[in-house]
């Protein structure tokens, strides 16, 4: 699409962030233009060309923007500049780095260098002179943070090259060239360790991407135990407001064993970023014991930020975490919350006047997001490592209601389904995560299950569905219990209630605000489920329905303590005991 | 009024609709400011040649030959310190019969602020009414809204927040305001002797509604004015944001754009969002705090603005009668702070969080156990015991006229714990009910 001269264009009408422009060439969907309103050139996207009418949406206010301004097509798409550097920076949905804007508010127009031209990094060649290269191929590596960054063949470069020259070990600025390729027409190519790439298409440098199969933990019972979630793998997150949606996606981000973590902090609120800023620069990666920020990437387009610039956050984020996984990284990267995309194609999509679908949303949006999911996933890459981008998004149903367009769509092209239930935020049963409803698809998966017999040993499988079960029938029982009255109903029933209140308190909730409890690694995970379902397999006996309550209670209340402790401590031995103990005295002896 | 030398007047409207008119006219900026027929209207759309103008007090009367001057500018305000004590209204003209106000003008309706240049908020706003500072603690550059039905006494309380709350500017935006709550605020601020810190930009019912839509970026541009400028803690109180997303479906409706959810405008989260998020602490100490009224119909949050108002802001208050004990309380189920976990058991007693927490379990026990009394079965001695405590728990702790301090409401509620359970039924970590357990 590159042009020799750049289409130029006048302003002709505007509706809030979308504008007409007359143009006098050639314009591509989707190409990137600059209105230049005075001093300020105000960025924007073509979104429909119509004879020699381009509707672009704006990514600032147009507020003061007249009829006849000038435009100038810049003959690209919206482009992210990838390159060593990236990590730990706090990004806006263009990848502007905010922490380079001048001023307490953001000024219109005002766009800033992703990367620093000016850092030396320690380089090191992987590649060597003569060796053949493609798109994706790794050059060499620089340290980014504790990060191995590799310096790859430009993903714009489609053909096949032989490698003419490579700098030797040393420090070097991003721009300067590394490495020289030569085509087959004999074409050299300096390559720097910058490149740049559309965010809306994918980055396909690998050779296949097979169905994921390896856990990724997170350190919370309620995912990796009932419905974990794979590298590579999908889920989302659907929950009406106040359900801890947030609270659940940051200690994910926190815990997860993932290389690095982006995070996209889509038309959400702007203090919730801030948690983040100022929370990551203190927390301790637990598995490096490197501070959290040196891993992560956030890309803040908060609420109140342009709304077509929400949009392209997403992308953005997308990109960064393709670009890293080429490397051979785990990526995990979260989006709160796509719901807020969805809304901003809605909005472009109601000022072109487009006929809507459901709730006005656009027709294609079940595609759109399709296509976005679909970018996630393991990957096997030409070298033979892998990398893996495993997403999780959440959803804002309006009026928490399941059966919205955006949660109905994102359902089909997820895995991963954890419903956050209002019933359980009201009773403060956190996280909210509604074990019955939700799914992980993967625990169908073959390779999963031989995956888990392998880490978990032979029973985990059947242990996590019976957990489940006890879980329904729990459920059911309460069911009875309400209709027909605590004394109506035989004692069985009271115990199967308590049953599944057990592995409810002890398994599925989990307090994000304690410094034990907030994560809990697998084999803790492990121990406490066995345990518990021991317990729910033990026969007991019971004069009233009265008794039952007061002894689970008491059950519940050692097991929570035992959560509260360091696993395997002194204290935490104690508790166990003093559970065994309570346990024995009511069993049924055989 | 705003007329110079050799500019243009039009003379020619070729439509009216009932919010907007649209003429032809070249060299206007888009969100220009123009008076049509003196009225005062904004530019909301330019195709071309043809300029849609949105006329906040309405087009009654209107002739196609009016006069329509473009004051070559956005909406704006004069900020300074004379703004203090006195009552504007929507075009932030006095309204209390005082002097025209001198000070810088700003344009309304400003940029957002860099997300990495925020600080988080840490300051706690204690209220006194444990409803709020126990179960739902608000924090500096926190926004929040009441969620209320139209006959509870949303305005009362927010009136008693803002009072009892130590920060140095109060800001009412008052929108679609019956007469009788204007002057029930004005009495209330005028008693209580602190008129000079406090501001306010009022449309009431007699006013033409889309005039309010101009009401929250009046009061925030005065609020971003003491708390940028003169590093105050400002607290900006919002009633009634219904009335306001109900002015933004008036307007997108003349304008013919296609409704979402609820006949309401498909870009309600943005415009919320825009207002709500000027909410925000900044690393110099200022700060602005929004508290908001959210008006529901029939308790139905399910609604495009409370849902999409809840989406936005950091936790929402919801007041209910309760017929126990006959008064007001602040509900304890539906209710939620965001921020308090800022400031919990680190600004306040480190025992806070547990007992919160247990407290409101017990109180949703009680809940259940009344289920079961009003189906006809028998209770138990648990759920006799969680009535009687969910009866005391809200006439001591709930009810809005509750005024004390926060170690007095955590005291209170070890009270209550230790009438009505044992140990293992309050179920807190063992090193706290050790240290705090009343026997």
């Amino acid at each position: 699409m590159e042009r020799k001269n750049k289409t130029t264009g006048k302003v002709v009408g505007i509706v809030a962030n979308l504008v007409i422009v007359e143009t006098n060439g050639p314009v591509a969907q989707n190409e990137i233009c600059f209105i230049h309103l005075g001093q300020e050139n105000l960025m924007a996207e073509v979104i429909k060309i119509v004879g020699i009418k381009a509707y672009v949406q704006v990514f600032e206010s147009t507020r003061g923007l007249k009829v006849g301004t000038s435009v100038t097509f810049e003959g690209h798409l919206l482009e992210v500049t990838l390159g060593p550097g990236i990590l730990s920076k706090n990004y806006d949905g263009l990848q502007n780095d905010l922490d380079k804007m001048k001023g307490v508010f953001l000024t219109r127009g005002e766009y800033t260098d992703p990367l620093e031209r000016d850092s030396l990094w320690n380089f090191s060649p992987i590649a060597k002179v003569g060796d053949t290269v493609y798109a994706g191929s790794w050059l060499g590596e620089v340290m980014e943070n504790s990060i191995p960054h590799k310096i790859m063949v430009p993903f714009k470069l489609e053909k096949k090259y032989t490698v003419r020259s490579i700098v030797q070990a040393g420090t070097y600025t991003v721009d300067t060239t590394i490495a020289t390729i030569k085509d087959d027409e004999g074409n050299e190519i300096a390559i720097s360790m910058v490149q740049k790439w559309p965010v809306k298409m994918p980055i396909k440098a690998y050779d296949n991407k097979p169905r994921p199969f390896k856990l990724l933990e997170t350190g919370v019972r309620c995912i990796d135990t009932l419905n974990p979630i794979t590298e590579g793998g999908t889920g989302f997150i659907p929950g009406p407001f106040g359900t801890g949606k947030t609270v659940l996606q940051h200690a994910i981000s926190k815990q997860a064993e993932a290389d690095i973590v982006i995070i996209a902090a889509c038309g959400e609120r702007a203090n919730e970023v801030v948690e983040i800023f100022t929370e990551f620069p203190e927390l301790e990666d637990p598995r490096t014991g490197r501070k959290l920020i040196e891993r992560t990437i956030i890309i803040a387009n908060t609420s109140n930020m342009p709304v077509a610039a929400r949009e392209a956050s997403v992308y953005t984020a997308m990109t960064l975490a393709e670009y890293y996984r080429s490397m051979g990284l785990k990526i995990l990267l979260m989006a709160d919350s796509t719901s807020r995309w969805a809304q901003a194609l809605r909005e472009m999509s109601n000022r072109l006047e487009e006929l809507p679908g459901p709730d006005a949303f656009p027709m294609d949006l079940s595609a759109v997001i399709s296509n976005f999911y679909a970018r996630a996933g393991f990957v096997y890459l030409p070298n033979g490592t892998t990398g893996s981008i495993t997403f999780i998004g959440t959803v804002s149903p309006a009026g928490g209601n399941l059966k919205e367009p955006v949660t109905e769509s994102t359902r089909k092209a997820a895995r991963c389904f954890y419903g956050l239930s209002q019933a359980r935020a009201d009773s403060k049963r956190y996280p909210a995560i509604d074990a019955i409803e939700s799914y992980s698809k993967y625990l169908e998966y073959p390779e999963v299950q031989t995956y888990l017999e392998k880490n978990l040993g032979k029973e985990w499988l059947g242990q996590v569905l019976q957990a489940k079960d006890i879980l329904l029938r729990g459920k059911e029982a309460m069911e009875q219990i309400n209709i027909l009255g605590d004394d109506s109903v035989p004692l069985v029933f009271h115990d199967k209630y308590w049953k599944s209140e057990l592995i409810d308190f002890i398994i599925l909730q989990q307090d994000a605000f304690d410094k034990i409890d907030a994560s809990c690694p697998m084999n803790r995970q492990q121990y406490m489920l066995t345990s518990v379902l021991k317990v729910a397999n033990t026969e007991f006996k019971f004069d009233g329905f009265e008794e039952i309550g007061g002894f689970f209670k008491s059950i519940i209340n050692i097991y929570k303590q035992m959560n509260y402790s360091e696993f395997q401590s002194e204290k935490f031995t104690q508790y166990e005991s003093e559970l065994n103990t309570l346990v024995s005295n009511k069993q049924v002896n055989e | 009024m705003e007329r110079q030398a050799f500019q243009k007047i039009y003379t020619h409207l070729t439509n009216i609709t009932k919010a907007t008119v649209t003429l032809e006219a070249g060299d206007v900026g888009y969100e220009e400011m123009a008076i049509v027929h003196g009225r005062l209207a904004q530019v909301v759309k330019i195709m071309g040649k043809m300029i849609t103008l949105q006329v906040f007090s309405g087009t009654e009367g209107i002739p196609t030959d009016a006069e329509i001057l473009f004051l070559g500018r956005p909406p704006q305000l004069k900020v300074s310190d004379e703004l203090s004590g006195r009552f504007f209204n929507a075009y932030g003209d006095p309204i209390d019969g005082g002097p025209e106000i001198n000070g810088e003008i700003r344009d309304i309706g400003s940029p957002s602020v860099n997300p990495v240049r925020r600080k988080q908020p840490s300051q706690l706003i204690a209220t006194g009414i444990a409803g709020i500072d126990l179960n739902n603690s608000l924090v500096s550059g926190q926004k929040i809204p009441f969620f209320a039905d139209p006959d509870q006494p949303y305005n009362q309380v927010m009136a008693s927040v803002a009072l009892r709350a130590k920060t140095d500017k109060i800001i009412l935006g008052g929108m679609g305001l019956t007469n009788d709550d204007y002057l029930y605020f004005k009495n209330v601020f005028e008693n209580a002797g602190a008129l000079e810190k406090i501001i306010s930009f009022v449309n009431t019912t007699d006013n033409p509604p889309v005039e309010r839509l101009l009401i929250p970026d009046m009061a925030l541009t005065a609020a971003e004015y003491f708390a940028v400028d003169k590093n105050e803690s400002v607290l900006v109180l919002l009633t009634d944001m219904t009335l306001f997303a109900d002015a933004l479906s008036i307007v997108s409706n003349r304008m013919d754009q296609i409704p979402s959810k609820d006949s309401m405008p498909g870009s309600l989260y943005s415009d919320l969002a825009r207002i709500y998020e000027k909410a925000v602490q900044f690393p110099s100490g200022g700060s602005i705090t929004i508290i908001a009224v959210t008006t529901l119909s029939g308790g139905d949050i399910t609604h495009a603005i409370p849902d999409n108002t809840g989406y936005i802001t950091e936790g929402q208050l919801f007041l209910r009668r309760d017929t126990e004990i006959g008064k007001v309380i602040v509900d304890p189920f539906r209710s939620l702070s965001r921020l308090k976990q800022l400031v919990i058991g680190k600004q306040t007693r480190e025992d806070h969080p547990q007992v919160m927490n247990a407290a409101i379990r017990l109180y949703a026990d009680a809940s259940n156990a009344r289920t079961k009394m009003e189906n006809g079965f028998d209770l138990t001695d648990y759920d006799e015991r969680t009535l009687e405590y969910a009866k005391a728990y809200s006439e001591k702790l709930l009810a809005i006229d509750v005024n004390v301090d926060t170690e007095t409401m955590l005291s209170i509620s070890w009270d209550l714990f230790s009438t009505h359970f044992s140990k293992a039924e309050v179920g807190i970590k063992a090193a706290i009910t050790e240290k705090y357990w009343k026997n």
